[in-house]
């Protein structure tokens, strides 16, 4: 059986500090995360009408939500897109940041210069300068041009030629060109999964690479068998950190979408619809993956 | 024994090489390829981040002749500053610097400040539910903002607290549109990525041998004396990395920019109306019907986005360590 022991003395007065530390946080979570949350589920719900003085909701039952499937003609096209995108770029994104964090993590001359230039994208790739960059028709009229005078021959467009002709697998040859293509956004998107991953090889202990060279593995039996397990909680953190960064990106067209219908439709109910669908969706995926992932991660106590 | 050592280290690679059975040999030309991929990997890796702000700073000195002349690529022919001026013109640059260097500054201060606070809380005691409101905190990073977006933006626009507004004036706050909302998130630790912050703050603390606490409270030192005096002196190099990050992120945020401080002029917002500031100044101020082509919009905005963010790489520069060194020393764990 457990004792109750009610605290006392130092244990108490420190646990009221600890309240106090944490006040701020509470205070702020109660009013600006928890009833928010509620209030936007309730919208969902509800038209909202808003007049001089106050905003009414009346409640109408799930009306947002069949509205958002079946008379709304762009969401659920949108949400499938913006999805499968996340999905896509998602694991490209962990791919590339867990092999560029190991290259960055051996040592070579202008390694500094290096990361860097790496983790630039933080900053250059952030807020609203992602979404700026996307639409330069410019750029892209200058590589258009640029692909012309070569004569079209770049070494991904031909092997990809060769490889659909081929017919085998076509969807999934497909997948892996996009992602060729659009290696400047994985690129841009993984500056933060890159510190992270680094942060993370930097704690494991040499020693376990030198008692497994004395044992003689070879470097790719390291990377599997003490790289991987060692690191693989973060493999959760990043996973996680990119689904939800993806959602903030100002590039989301589901999410400008939402905005677009609360600031300039004034339609509340409807935004908070589709916001719920999304972060429905979104929450599912996470849950489902990190249950995957995290029976996967190896905890070294 | 010192005369042995020296002939080993005479012998010639080839002997050494034989007395390896040929692993020696197998061994330098594989890391010498390795090294060779690697650098051209890392060239082009480098290259394809770079080369979009090259683009752009070469794209903002051209004249719009340039922008339609196929042999034009990356050096203007016809050198210009005037994109400069207009993009300049446009977002009221000085101004608005002003305020955004302003605003960022004293948001990410606020940010890490609450944040700091909550981190050492959730690190260095132990209260009851202490669990539930971390949990509480990686809810926090997990929710995105768009979700409650609707419910704040109603709630700011008819702000009050418990009707204290409305019994004394009658009418409720209309808060959007200025800088208040946002403060008051900040002071909650609700702003933008503050969960994140929380999170890395109190892994940082969480490492500080205890022994190091207990010696300052024999000293005499109270729990808040403790916090500032012993705590805070070596979170330095965390904390300053989190603040860099907040001012960063506050300075490119379009989302709670736009949702709350419309009226305030952010370059983060003036950025994104510069292309129809452009069309309008084109059609009313020089008369051409026709409005502004894509290729010179696009090299506007492309000189807007540099002005935005020449600032951030000179800070990116100069605190470079800042941003990058300390975060992946700190050994984020689960």
């Amino acid at each position: 059986m457990k004792k109750i022991k009610k605290a006392t003395g130092l244990k108490r007065q420190k646990a009221i500090s600890g309240y106090l530390f944490i006040l701020p946080f509470i205070l702020g979570f109660l009013a600006f995360m928890v009833k928010p949350f509620f209030q936007s589920l309730y919208m969902s719900l509800c038209s909202v009408e808003v007049g001089p003085g106050g905003f009414r909701s009346l409640y109408q039952g799930l009306a947002n939500y069949t509205r958002a499937f079946t008379v709304d003609t762009e969401f659920a096209r949108l949400l499938v897109e913006e999805i499968s995108r996340m999905c896509v770029n998602a694991l490209a994104i962990m791919v590339f940041s867990f092999f560029v964090a190991l290259i960055l993590n051996q040592k070579f001359k202008g390694r500094a210069l290096v990361r860097a230039i790496f983790f630039l994208p933080v900053i250059l790739s952030s807020g609203v300068i992602l979404g700026i960059e996307y639409d330069n028709a410019l750029l892209s009229s200058v590589q258009d041009a640029i692909m012309e005078t070569t004569g079209n021959t770049s070494i991904t467009n031909a092997l990809e030629s060769i490889l659909i002709t081929a017919g085998v697998g076509a969807q999934a040859f497909q997948i892996v060109f996009d992602i060729v293509d659009g290696i400047y956004d994985v690129a841009i998107a993984s500056g933060i999964q890159i510190i992270i991953f680094l942060s993370g090889l930097q704690t494991i202990s040499v020693n376990m690479y030198e008692a497994a060279d004395i044992e003689g593995c070879t470097s790719w039996e390291k990377l599997w068998k003490i790289t991987f397990p060692m690191i693989s909680s973060l493999f959760l953190v990043n996973w996680i950190y990119t689904i939800v960064d993806f959602c903030m990106r100002s590039d989301n067209q589901v999410m400008e979408k939402i905005s677009d219908t609360m600031i300039v439709n004034l339609d509340y109910g409807f935004a908070s619809a589709m916001a719920w669908v999304y972060f429905g969706i979104v929450i599912v995926l996470i849950g489902v993956s990190s249950a995957i992932i995290s029976k996967g991660v190896y905890y070294y106590e | 024994m010192s005369k042995r050592k020296q002939t080993a280290a005479v012998k010639s690679f080839r002997e050494r090489n034989r007395a390896s059975h040929g692993y020696l040999l197998k061994k330098t030309v594989r890391t010498g390829a390795w090294k060779l991929v690697r650098v051209f990997l890392l060239f082009g890796m480098c290259f394809l981040i770079l080369q979009p702000i090259l683009n752009k700073i070469s794209i903002s000195f051209m004249a719009e002749e340039d922008l339609y002349n196929a042999m034009v690529i990356s050096v203007p022919e016809h050198f210009t500053t005037d994109n400069y001026q207009l993009a300049m013109q446009f977002m009221d640059y000085g101004k608005t610097l002003c305020n955004t260097v302003l605003v960022s500054l004293t948001i990410a201060l606020l940010q890490i400040a609450m944040c700091t606070l909550a981190g050492y809380g959730f690190a260095r005691f132990e209260f009851p539910l202490k669990n539930f409101w971390f949990a509480c905190v990686i809810m926090m990073i997990v929710i995105p903002p768009q979700t409650i977006s609707t419910s704040l933006h109603l709630h700011f626009r008819y702000f009050d607290i418990f009707g204290i507004f409305r019994l004394l004036t009658g009418e409720s706050l209309n808060l959007r549109g200025s800088v208040a909302p946002y403060y008051l998130m900040s002071l909650g630790c609700m702003g933008l990525k503050n969960g994140l912050y929380i999170f890395m703050i109190r892994q940082f603390f969480r490492n500080i041998p205890k022994e190091l606490e207990e010696a300052s409270y024999v000293d005499g030192c109270g729990t808040l004396k403790t916090f500032l005096r012993i705590m805070l002196p070596d979170a330095k190099p965390i904390l300053t990395s989190c603040f860099l990050f907040s001012f960063v992120w506050q300075w490119t945020d379009g989302f709670y920019s736009g949702m709350f401080l419309g009226n305030i002029k952010l370059l983060s917002i003036q950025l994104q109306m510069i292309g129809e500031r452009l069309g309008s100044y084109i059609t009313n101020t020089l008369h051409n019907a026709a409005g502004a082509s894509v290729g010179y919009t696009n090299c506007i905005v492309a000189t807007g986005t540099l002005l935005v963010i020449v600032p951030l790489l000179v800070l990116y520069l100069f605190a470079q360590k800042g941003f990058v060194e300390s975060l992946s020393s700190s050994g984020i764990k689960m």
